[in-house]
Order: structure tokens, then C-alpha cells, then sequence
């Protein structure tokens, strides 16, 4: 029992209040769709943001290889996929984590210079949080995939459906005030959705609201077929925007002294990260691990790559595995739970939480607010790591998503960051 | 051989998760290669074609239907494959059996959040970690007691210091035993509410007056445990003052009854003086210590029987006999006791020494010898000792850990009496005389003669009346009480 000096743990009750209370006063908007080299400052040519914290090209997995070759040939960077990977090799590219961009990715979570990022500005703290546009499902860029049905689809999203989604949206907010995320989650977890794996419910809300604002600024109706018919035939589609909104929320909570609230958990394949409030930008990292779920037509474990992206965004804003109540479906994803343990999963996560959301509320669950905040300390001390519900990749680049389930943060990241947080508070 | 089938149902829906559960517990049964059941959108038709599940048939569903496709060694494998498709998706894809888990709570705070209205913190974990988890109970506001032991005694009284600035008490470390407001707390018997409260630094102790008591037709306000080093200079009895506060102000006690190994010369000083200041009645239950001078409202009891019989008002009456006289002689000259309460050895080395028998024991009174290797003369066992439970359940809890010193003390040809204690109650053994008689049993029929009491209340899930009953009908002689047995023996071995 290591003498405690009195008057810390008041002080860290004290910031971790203020964290919570930052991430409860947010109001996310999804405001528009912006070229990323126009957007992100310091975003430049041959610069390739990726999902997690930091990694080097040697220590990377091969869906996180795959998909930088693939938005290396997007870009016009490398003529083919194997030049992009020779390039990669001798150093053609600089990577660096979305985190520390003001962005987010799922899965390898790509952003490049090109690309168009969906916009969520957080009204209540000024901030603007970015995530690409989700690809939909099957084989993908974020999962790895980098092949020419691949690289089309990105190039239609930026050409076709990037100007028009964002016009729609720069008209939402002119004629009213823009599409606002926080009732729209709210809705979407009363209608079965926990925002990670299940998006259904949001994804079909947020079209509703869309609908209009697209058919006010399109100049052709067949633009106009092609992006409902997308928007619409992606259950998925509302995830990037879920995991925008995470980051808006986050950010201003992050930086915060003596505060042990968990601000961002980020995968990139190979390593798992956690920031903490109190301790700024740094990123603890621990090897990531398997999740355990269910496997498409021909796929199984063997084929499965570690948990992977940016995604872990939406379990630290209390949503995905947190909210697992609100979204009984997926808690079969675990195997043996039926769906009326589903609940089970969100009062654990209660034991590592500040508090709850009243804002986002499970219906089947008394109305309980999702569990949010996540304190280092209470995870370390209950043994408790947080539950990410997540997609599955394939461990081979080029292939893509081939399952879904449930994966673990690994606690080494969580002791890291405890013990380098006792020192911030002057604790020995 | 390999077939590939796929057939389509009309205008069926199921949740995906639900059918990639179906999907893989078909995949599961014998000579099945492949299973994929999913929606015949485009997108999970190209899914299949990937795979190599689909046929025609599977190709011409449209968005609204549900594709099985089964890739397995015969026709026939496949069909039946296909009939449990058919029976899983028309009794309802949803009906997973539940865990049947119920959310317990992990941690403290999530137990206090759920039950906003507790005031007690019970601890039970490995003693390393129990002061970390006391300090978490103290700092919600909740008095805490302590149950594990091997606590470090400076944490012990940090704890306890801190517990006394916030107004709230720390029971133990090592408390085996409280009643609080009626409330059984650990081991603990059935005893009626009344105007007597207990102040433990021991168990046992607790157990055997608040049963006393009870026979005699009076009752517990509280017992509060303080633990076995309450009263020792370490810790300077600060929960034996907070507990004296606790009941001075409970105006359903009348007569508070203090049982504890001897006080530090200083701490007794203390409490003494404590005691002093107090409206109430005090009996006073140091066992093995001298009787001392005590203020006007408190009496000196010896042994545990005393103190309940000096609480009551009661005398002490004659030695003990059974009905039957015992007409044949001792095997042998010693007296061997094999206790699962450390208090009840305590109580039965007092009265052997008051009888001016030599004693020697594993947690010897004052008066008493320390256990020599090769035993010689009285030894009375205190089997709750870590030498014995090291790694394994208290005796209350798994008596069986008395079976190999009893067939030992049955051998033993110069051992003439064996004493035991039967402890039930909440937390003890279900069937402890049972577990008793089973042991003796298995010793063989050439033994000494066997001395034992019954601990607890008729009202006790294991009955008192019933226990003692199968001791007797197993030939053990029964006293009424733990001195009982010791005081008898002793006049066995002094005849």
C-alpha cells in the first residue's frame, strides 16, 4: 500500500470530472466534406496517415502494407502496387498516426492528401475532428484491400460523392442547423445500434436527414441515384461518422492535469495504444490482440490479422462494446452470450467508467446511460480491460474484412500508463 | 466428393449475426465442409461467389431472400444439413440459450453504486491486497471488516487510524466473527437479540459467550470483532475504543462483554479508563491473564464460560459430570485437545493450568509451554493455526484437517483423554460432528476417551441438539459447554 500524499486523489477526481464533463458538453455537427491536403495542416504529398499510434513500414501487418501500397497507386505515387511497395521499403513515404492529425481512420484507416474527409465540427470547444468516407463492406481499402474495383470506388467517393455530400451538408447547415450528431446517436442506440459493429439504425437516420439537402444541391439525378443507393446500401456508413465524432468529443477532454481519463485507444495491426488526459499525447502501447468472433463464408481464425484502426474511438466516447446493451444482435458475436446478456457487458464496463452519458441512454436497460470516461486507474485496479467490438481482417494485404467480434485492449497499455501518470501526480 | 448446394428462401429474414451463428454450427456437423447462410444482396452474393458457395439457384435470389449454401461430401450429408437449417430458422434464430450469468459487481465502487445505501464493506481477499481494499471502503464512507489475514500490523493501524478520523470502525484484520443489529457476519450462530454486546478480539470467543448467553434465554445487541492485535501496544485498542463508543451510545446495550487474548500492560490502562467513563455494565474476559484492578462497573471473568455466567449474573457452580460416570480408568496419564477454535484452546489451557496441570501448546496462554517436537504431557492443538491451514481452509470450514493428529492421539497409548470442539453455525462445516465422528471412525476401535462440545444454537442450520446427539451415539461424552469438557478432564487426570 504505497503511501498516498493527501489531497491527490481528490485533485484526480477532480480532473477526471472535468474530462467527463468536457465530453458530455459536446455538441458534434457533421458539417462537411473536405479535400484532406486542403483540411489538415502539415498533410503533404507522399505522407500517409494511418490508423494507431506510431509504426514503422518493417513493423507493419499486411492488410496495413496493402492498403498503403493501394493509396500510394490511388494517389499517383507508385505506377503499380509493387513499385508503391518498393518505394515504401526505401523510405518514399512518411507515415504518421490520424491522431495526430485531428483524424481518425477504421481499420488501416488511410488518409492522404486526396482523399475526401467527412467533417465534424464540435460546437461547444471550436474543434473540428476528420474521418474518411466509409467504403462500404466486403473487400475494402481499410481492411487491405488495394486492387482495381478497390481504387475505383475511392475514386468515385472523391469525385462523385465527396462534392455532392458536401454541398448537401454546407446546405443543411445554411438552411437550418446542419445535421447534429448527438440526438441522431441518441436515437440510433434506441434502435438497436451500439455504433461499431451495428450502424444500421444511424446510418438509416442519417440518410433521412441527409435525403433532402442531397436532392436540394444535385444538378443530375443520376449522381443523385448513385449516392442514396450508396448511403443506403451500406449498413456501415454512419461508422466513420460515429468515429468522427469521437474524436471531436475526445480532443478537448485530452490535456487535462492529473486527469486518468482515457482520451483515445488506437490500433494500427501490430500495436495497440491508449492516450491518457493527464499525460498528453503520448501513446502507451502494448502488442495488440485477437478478436474473437465469427468468420464470413471461407474464412476462419487462421486467416485473421490482430485487432486493427482507429475505430476503438467510438468504445472510448462509451459507445461499441460499452453500449453492447443497446445492441443485442451483436452480443452474439461473442459466441455464447445470448442476447439478454448483452446488458452484461455494459455494467462491466461500468466498474472502469467516471460516469454515465444521460444524453445517450439504453432503452433496455432502464434507460441507463452508457458507461463513459474511461479511468486508467479503475482498469488496472478491477482487472478490467475495455471491450472493443470490431471488424476482422485478413492477416494477407489485398483480401479484406473476413469476420467480426469482439477483441480486448490489453492491459499492458493500461499499467504503462499508470505508472508513468502516478508520476505526473508526483506519486512514486 | 464434394456437392454444392444452395437453396433460397423466399422473402426471409434473419439478423446476420444471427445467421453467421447458424453458418458456423452448421459447418460443425459431420462430413460438412462449408456453410454460409446470409441475405442474397449483391454484395454478400459476391461474398459467397469468393468463397465457392454459389450455384444458380443462389445466384437468382433477390436482396429480399436467404441463401443456405452447404458445401459437403454427399448428397446426403448435405440434406440433412439443410433440415437442421430448416428447424434452427423456424423455431427462431433468437433463442440462444442465456449464460444465465447475473451481473455481480467486481469492484467496490461498482457494489456501492448498486447498493447506494450500505454502511459495511466486507473484505476477504488475500492479505497483501486487504489493506488497499479497507482504505477504498473507508474513503466511500463504509466501516470495514476485515476477515482475511496476514495483514502487515503497520498497515493494520494506519487503517485503523484513519477508520477513527472519519468516525467509522475497522473490524479485524483476521475478524472471523460479528453480529451486527442481528446480522450474522462470518461465522457466526443463531442467537436472539438482547441487551448484551460483545466486544471480540477473537471468534470463537464471540461465538462461544453469545451461545452461552443464548441458552440461558438472553441475547446480542452487537458483537463487534476488532481482531486478535486490537489490544496490542502496535495498534493501542483504537477499535476497541471505537467499538466501546459504538455500544455506549446503542441504548439496547446494557452490559457490554470484552473477550481478548491479555491487553498490553499500556492498552488495558487505556481501556480500563475507558471503561470507567462508560454508564454501562462491563465483564471483562482476558484469557490467561492475571486478574487486575478494574473500575467499579466491570467484573473479571477468566474463561468464556465465566464471563457469560458473571453477565448473567449467574454463579459458577460445581465441576461438571456426565450422567454416566466414567467407571473404567484412563488409558493413559495426558490430556491431548484438538481445537478448530484458537479461543476454546485458549479457554481449555486456562482451565487446565487453573487445575495445576502443565500444558504445552502451538499457541500457548500465559502459563503454557510452547509446543516441544517429540509432545509430552498435556497438549492442547489449535488447528487454525497457519502451521496447519497454510494453503487450505479454516478447520471450521474443512474439519477434515483433524483427522491425522486424532488417529495420532489415538495410537498414542499414553494419551488418556482427547478433547475437540464442534463449531457450527453460519460459515462453519455443514456437519461437523459428522466429519468428527467419520475421523474417529477411520482411527479403529482402540481410543481414549473422547471429550467434546458443541458450539452454536438449535437454530443453527446444523441444530446443536442434533450434533450432539451423534457425538453421543458415537460414544463421545458430551459437555455442555468447552470448559466443561476441559474442567472434567482435568479432574480425570487429577483423580
Amino acid at each position: 500500500m504505497p503511501d498516498i500524499e493527501d489531497g491527490i486523489e481528490d485533485r484526480i477526481e477532480a480532473a477526471n470530472s472535468e474530462a467527463l464533463k468536457r465530453m458530455l458538453a459536446a455538441e458534434p455537427v457533421l458539417v462537411d466534406v473536405v479535400r484532406a491536403g486542403d483540411a489538415i495542416a502539415g498533410l503533404e504529398e507522399r505522407t500517409i496517415l494511418h490508423a494507431g499510434p506510431p509504426i514503422a513500414w518493417d513493423r507493419m501487418c499486411g492488410p496495413m502494407r496493402g492498403a498503403i501500397c493501394g493509396i500510394a497507386v490511388f494517389e499517383g505515387w507508385a505506377a503499380d502496387l509493387a513499385a508503391a511497395e518498393r518505394m515504401a521499403e526505401r523510405g518514399g513515404f512518411t507515415f504518421a498516426p490520424n491522431h495526430d492529425f485531428d483524424c481518425v481512420g477504421p481499420m488501416t484507416g488511410m488518409t492522404t492528401v486526396s482523399q475526401p474527409l467527412l467533417v465534424v465540427e464540435n460546437r461547444a470547444f471550436g474543434n473540428c475532428a476528420y474521418c474518411a468516407i466509409n467504403e462500404g463492406l466486403g473487400k475494402v481499402m481499410r481492411f487491405g484491400g488495394n486492387d482495381a474495383e478497390v481504387l475505383d470506388r475511392l475514386g468515385w467517393l472523391r469525385d462523385g460523392l465527396a462534392p455532392l455530400l458536401g454541398a448537401a451538408l454546407r446546405h443543411a447547415g445554411e438552411t437550418g442547423g446542419g445535421i447534429e450528431l448527438s440526438p441522431l446517436i441518441a436515437r440510433g442506440l434506441a434502435m438497436g445500434d451500439e455504433l461499431h459493429q451495428r450502424n444500421v439504425a444511424c446510418s438509416s437516420l442519417f440518410l433521412r436527414a441527409v435525403a433532402p439537402h442531397l436532392a436540394a444541391v444535385s444538378t443530375d439525378s443520376a449522381s443523385l441515384e448513385r449516392a442514396f443507393a450508396f448511403i443506403g446500401g451500406n449498413d456501415q456508413f454512419f461508422l466513420n461518422i460515429g468515429m468522427a465524432t469521437g474524436k471531436a468529443i475526445t480532443d478537448p477532454a485530452n490535456g487535462i492535469a492529473d486527469s486518468s481519463v482515457v482520451t483515445a485507444m488506437s490500433r494500427n495491426g501490430t500495436d495497440f495504444g491508449i492516450r491518457v488526459s493527464g499525460t498528453g499525447k503520448q501513446w502507451f502501447t502494448a502488442p495488440v490482440e485477437m478478436p474473437a468472433g465469427l468468420y464470413f463464408p471461407g474464412y476462419s481464425e487462421a486467416d485473421a490479422n490482430p485487432d486493427m484502426g482507429d475505430s476503438a474511438i467510438v468504445e472510448t466516447i462509451g459507445l461499441g462494446g460499452f453500449a453492447m446493451g443497446a445492441a443485442p444482435a451483436v452480443a452474439g458475436f461473442v459466441g455464447a452470450g445470448a442476447a439478454s446478456d448483452a446488458g452484461l457487458y455494459t455494467r462491466t464496463m461500468r466498474e472502469i467508467t467516471v460516469g454515465d452519458n444521460p444524453n445517450w441512454t439504453i432503452p433496455a436497460m432502464d434507460h441507463a446511460g452508457v458507461p463513459t470516461g474511461i479511468d486508467i486507474r479503475l482498469v488496472v485496479d478491477a482487472n478490467i480491460a475495455p471491450t472493443i467490438n470490431t471488424g476482422i481482417a485478413h492477416r494477407e494485404p489485398g483480401i479484406g474484412q473476413v469476420g467480426a467480434g469482439i477483441a480486448r485492449a490489453p492491459m499492458a497499455c493500461f499499467r504503462q500508463a499508470l505508472e508513468s501518470f502516478a508520476k505526473t501526480v508526483g506519486v512514486a | 466428393m464434394t456437392v454444392l448446394l444452395n437453396r433460397v428462401r423466399r422473402g426471409a429474414y434473419a439478423d446476420s449475426v444471427a445467421l453467421m451463428r447458424l453458418s458456423s454450427e452448421l459447418s460443425a456437423q459431420d462430413g460438412v465442409q462449408q456453410v454460409a447462410v446470409m441475405i442474397g444482396t449483391p454484395a454478400n452474393k459476391d461474398i459467397l461467389a469468393d468463397a465457392g458457395l454459389l450455384d444458380d439457384t443462389g445466384r437468382g435470389a433477390e436482396p429480399g431472400d436467404m441463401i443456405v449454401a452447404i458445401r459437403a461430401d454427399s448428397e446426403e450429408t448435405a440434406a440433412t444439413a439443410f433440415g437442421l437449417a430448416e428447424s434452427r430458422l423456424s423455431e427462431g434464430l433468437g433463442r440462444v440459450q442465456s449464460t444465465g450469468a447475473s451481473w455481480r459487481p467486481k469492484t467496490l465502487r461498482a457494489a456501492v453504486a448498486a447498493q447506494p445505501g450500505a454502511s459495511l464493506a466486507v473484505i476477504s481477499v488475500p492479505g497483501a491486497f486487504a489493506a488497499a481494499e479497507a482504505r477504498k471502503a473507508l474513503r466511500r464512507g463504509l466501516n470495514a471488516l476485515v476477515f482475511s489475514d496476514n495483514v502487515p500490523v503497520g498497515q493494520e493501524r494506519a487503517l485503523k487510524e484513519e477508520a477513527q478520523a472519519r468516525g467509522l470502525i475497522v473490524m479485524g484484520p483476521d475478524c472471523g466473527t460479528a453480529i451486527l443489529g442481528g446480522v450474522p457476519i462470518g461465522f457466526a450462530n443463531v442467537v436472539p437479540r438482547g441487551r448484551f454486546g460483545i466486544i471480540g478480539a477473537s471468534g470463537t470467543g464471540t461465538q462461544e459467550v453469545s451461545c452461552l448467553l443464548a441458552r440461558h434465554g438472553a441475547g446480542v445487541s452487537h458483537a463487534i470483532g476488532v481482531g486478535g492485535r486490537d489490544l496490542a501496544d502496535a495498534v493501542g485498542g483504537i477499535s476497541t475504543l471505537t467499538a466501546l463508543d459504538m455500544l455506549d451510545a446503542d441504548t439496547a446495550t446494557e452490559h457490554v462483554i470484552l473477550i481478548s487474548k491479555p491487553p498490553s500492560p499500556a492498552v488495558a490502562e487505556i481501556i480500563a479508563a475507558r471503561i470507567a467513563q462508560s454508564p454501562k455494565r462491563f465483564t471483562l474476559c482476558f484469557l490467561g491473564a492475571e486478574e487486575t484492578s478494574l473500575p467499579e462497573n466491570a467484573g473479571f471473568a477468566s474463561t468464556l464460560k465465566g464471563a457469560a455466567l458473571a453477565a448473567l449474573g449467574l454463579p459458577a457452580g460445581e465441576i461438571w459430570q456426565p450422567e454416566t460416570p466414567i467407571s473404567t480408568p484412563l488409558r493413559g496419564s495426558r490430556i491431548v485437545g484438538l481445537y478448530t477454535g484458537g479461543t476454546l484452546a485458549a479457554e481449555a489451557q486456562v482451565i487446565l493450568l487453573q487445575a495445576g496441570q502443565a500444558v504445552s501448546s502451538n499457541a500457548p496462554v500465559p502459563g503454557a509451554a510452547a509446543l516441544t517436537e517429540v509432545p509430552a504431557g498435556h497438549c492442547l492443538i489449535d488447528l487454525g493455526d497457519d502451521a496447519y491451514t497454510r494453503g487450505r481452509p479454516h478447520p471450521m470450514i474443512e474439519p477434515s484437517v483433524r483427522s491425522a493428529p486424532l488417529a495420532d492421539a489415538c495410537r498414542d497409548a499414553t494419551v488418556g483423554a482427547i478433547l475437540a470442539d464442534v463449531v457450527i453455525g453460519h460459515g462453519a462445516h455443514a456437519d461437523p460432528a459428522g466429519e468428527f465422528i467419520g475421523s474417529l471412525e477411520s482411527a479403529g476401535p482402540d481410543r481414549p476417551l473422547v471429550l467434546a462440545s458443541v458450539t452454536g444454537t438449535d437454530e443453527d442450520p446444523q441444530n446443536r441438539s442434533k450434533q450432539i446427539e451423534r457425538l453421543r451415539d458415537a460414544g463421545v461424552i458430551v459437555a455442555p459447554t468447552n470448559a466443561d469438557a476441559a474442567a472434567f478432564a482435568a479432574s480425570l487426570v487429577q483423580a
